[in-house]
């Protein structure tokens, strides 16, 4: 562990705990405390992350050797359609999933951070769907979508026993509400905290200027929300990167390739057509996607405030 | 951050409680109100069909009402999913869930503290650095590597290969939230307790340990749910059957008995029993547990 506290000089470390106004040598007695966390992260976190940068430029079949042939995934996955098709559908579910999100968590939170007296027996139920994995999520509606044994047929009502998960739009628009139904909740529960943030002396004044409801909604609670907003928009988007495993039990990327988001082909070029060079390349491309989108969320928010939401998220 | 998520966990309670009417009473939210009833049915219905569906015989599945009660309830389809060796899974799920989280908790608790304690120096901070880039990160983008170094290390199909990526996925977000936590403790008590003779491991289990017990227990929560319900790392992880958990074998079963829908929804309830069992129990902690670092 030593080692590991070796590469700073001792010099510059003091330094910079003079500034602080901490006494010297401490870092020394603390730093082996950072190790084991340091270690794990970095073998299975850091490592990785850097590895498959470098796998991208190699070919892998799974079972025999690793050998270098420079941009030869990156060629090959940047010219195949599958790729624009991903990302595209990746777009469509991130952009669509925050629409039907993020209203109807707004009015939720707001409604929850009220007082009617049923609310609280409500909430008991409201955030059950938090709980269930993405697994058992997914292979429970895909039990209440079958056309032949799921709940349509058995109330023998046609528009219900549709192929939900055989026709390509309605199946991502199946993912979508099954997006929606597993995080709604967990949005919901951010709005209610940032309503219940909002100093009520606003909305006393808002009511003695005679505003109604409506009114008070969009020039209050709405603009008082604003970081909230950011928040939970940040989360849904960069969230909407790692729907793998609801999409991948849901529909497998089907069908055909209508759902395939960039994770799905990921998975489907790495470990079921045993192109891991190929995965790799889609992998860096899937990170490029997360930090881009981070970095132009933060633009978007602007203030310090909301900069520092984002460190926290 | 430290201060919002205090507010989470120790105030919900006690403003649900205060008598002053909130902001919203004077006039009834019909449009919110909508919202909750239609959202009530939209979480209820599926849940309700889950649940009784699971103790109808397949043979009367088709004939019923797929709403009504089961005329002639059965746990036939609960002992078909324990005989599939649900047992083997619930264990192996509890295995790489505890041996997952216990250290990813302490170890997260130690880094945090010493970045707090002593965060000015080069080697802490960088070490910072690294865990906040581990947030912007999406984690699932490193199995293949991952991949790779378990079956380097001879660890594929073992538990072992799901719990080591599970501590590291879990320590960013972890020690971003207790180092938040540590830093709210009053400074004076560290000097104190130095001046006692205490050393730095002394202070740390004994002061700061049960100073932030809240964040600790959310933490614990938070990283509990997402390597019990985590998918993704023993699909790729494991082949052989006995050392599926819960995820990955409900997947299994339903690809198995994907016509048999009364076992496959028994199934679904099995697994998610124990988590619903918690959520009865401390529905507030977890609550908070589930959001940790996220409330604002």
């Amino acid at each position: 562990m030593s080692t590991l506290v070796t590469p700073v000089p001792p010099a510059e470390r003091q330094g910079a705990e003079r500034g602080a106004g901490a006494g010297p040598g401490r870092e020394r007695g603390l730093a082996w405390l950072a190790a084991p966390a340091l270690v794990v992260f970095v073998a299975f976190g850091a490592i990785p992350l850097v590895g498959v940068l470098l796998l991208s430029f190699t070919t892998w079949d799974t079972l025999g050797t690793i050998s270098v042939t420079g941009l030869e995934s990156w060629r090959a996955v940047l010219s195949d359609p599958g790729l624009p098709h991903a990302l595209w559908v990746t777009f469509l579910v991130m952009a669509l999933s925050w629409l039907v999100q993020t209203p109807m968590s707004v009015l939720l939170g707001v409604f929850l951070a009220g007082h009617q007296r049923y609310r609280a027996v409500l909430a008991v139920f409201y955030f059950v769907p938090l709980l269930l994995s993405s697994a058992a999520i997914a292979v429970t509606y895909k039990a209440l979508l079958d056309p032949n044994f799921g709940l349509g047929a058995g109330l023998g009502i046609e528009l219900l026993a549709q192929d939900w998960l055989g026709e390509p739009h309605l199946a991502l628009g199946v993912v979508i509400f099954v997006v929606s139904w597993q995080f709604i909740p967990f949005h919901t529960l951010i709005y209610q905290g940032g309503v219940r943030q909002i100093p009520r002396s606003m909305y006393e004044a808002a009511e003695l200027d005679g505003a109604g409801r409506i009114r008070t909604f969009f020039s209050i609670t709405l603009p008082q929300l604003k970081y909230t907003i950011i928040t939970s928009s940040t989360l849904m988007v960069a969230g909407s990167l790692t729907f793998f495993d609801l999409i991948f039990v849901l529909t497998a990327g089907g069908p055909g390739d209508a759902t395939r988001v960039l994770a799905l082909d990921m998975y489907k070029r790495g470990f079921q057509a045993n192109l891991m060079g190929h995965a790799s390349a889609i992998a860096v491309i899937l990170v490029l996607v997360g930090l881009a989108l981070a970095l132009l969320l933060r633009r978007i928010g602007g203030g310090s405030s909301s900069a520092s939401q984002l460190d926290g998220a | 951050m430290g201060t919002t998520l205090t507010e989470t966990i120790e105030q919900t309670p006690a403003r649900r409680t205060t008598p002053t009417p909130g902001a919203m009473t004077r006039r009834p939210n019909w449009l919110g109100g909508l919202a909750g009833w239609l959202w009530l049915g939209i979480v209820v219905v599926p849940i309700y069909w889950i649940v009784i569906t699971s103790f109808k015989a397949q043979a009367t599945y088709y004939a019923d009402n797929p709403f009504a009660l089961p005329s002639d309830p059965t746990l036939d389809n609960y002992v078909l999913v324990i005989q599939s060796d649900f047992v083997q899974y619930f264990v192996n799920s509890v295995i790489v869930t505890v041996g997952a989280v216990a250290p990813a908790v302490v170890f997260s608790f130690m880094a945090a503290f010493a970045i707090v304690r002593g965060g000015s120096g080069r080697f802490l901070r960088l070490t910072n650095s690294l865990f906040l880039m581990g947030l912007a990160i999406p984690l699932q983008a490193t199995i293949i590597p991952i991949y790779l170094i378990i079956i380097r290390l001879h660890l594929y199909d073992t538990l072992l290969a799901m719990i080591l990526p599970s501590i590291a996925f879990a320590i960013p977000l972890s020690v971003l939230v207790l180092a938040n936590f540590i830093r709210d403790v009053p400074k004076e008590l560290f000097e104190s307790m130095r001046i006692d003779g205490a050393g730095t491991w002394v202070q740390l289990w004994r002061l700061a340990f049960p100073l932030t017990r809240p964040a600790v227990v959310t933490v614990t929560i938070y990283n509990a749910l997402h390597v019990w319900n985590n998918f993704l790392l023993p699909l790729i992880l494991t082949q052989d059957p006995s050392k599926r958990t819960l995820p990955l074998a409900l997947w299994n079963f339903q690809g198995e008995y994907s016509v048999n829908v009364p076992a496959v929804l028994a199934s679904v309830v099995l697994t998610t029993l124990p988590i619903l069992t918690l959520y009865v129990l401390g529905r507030r902690q977890l609550l908070s547990g589930l959001t940790a670092g996220f409330g604002k």
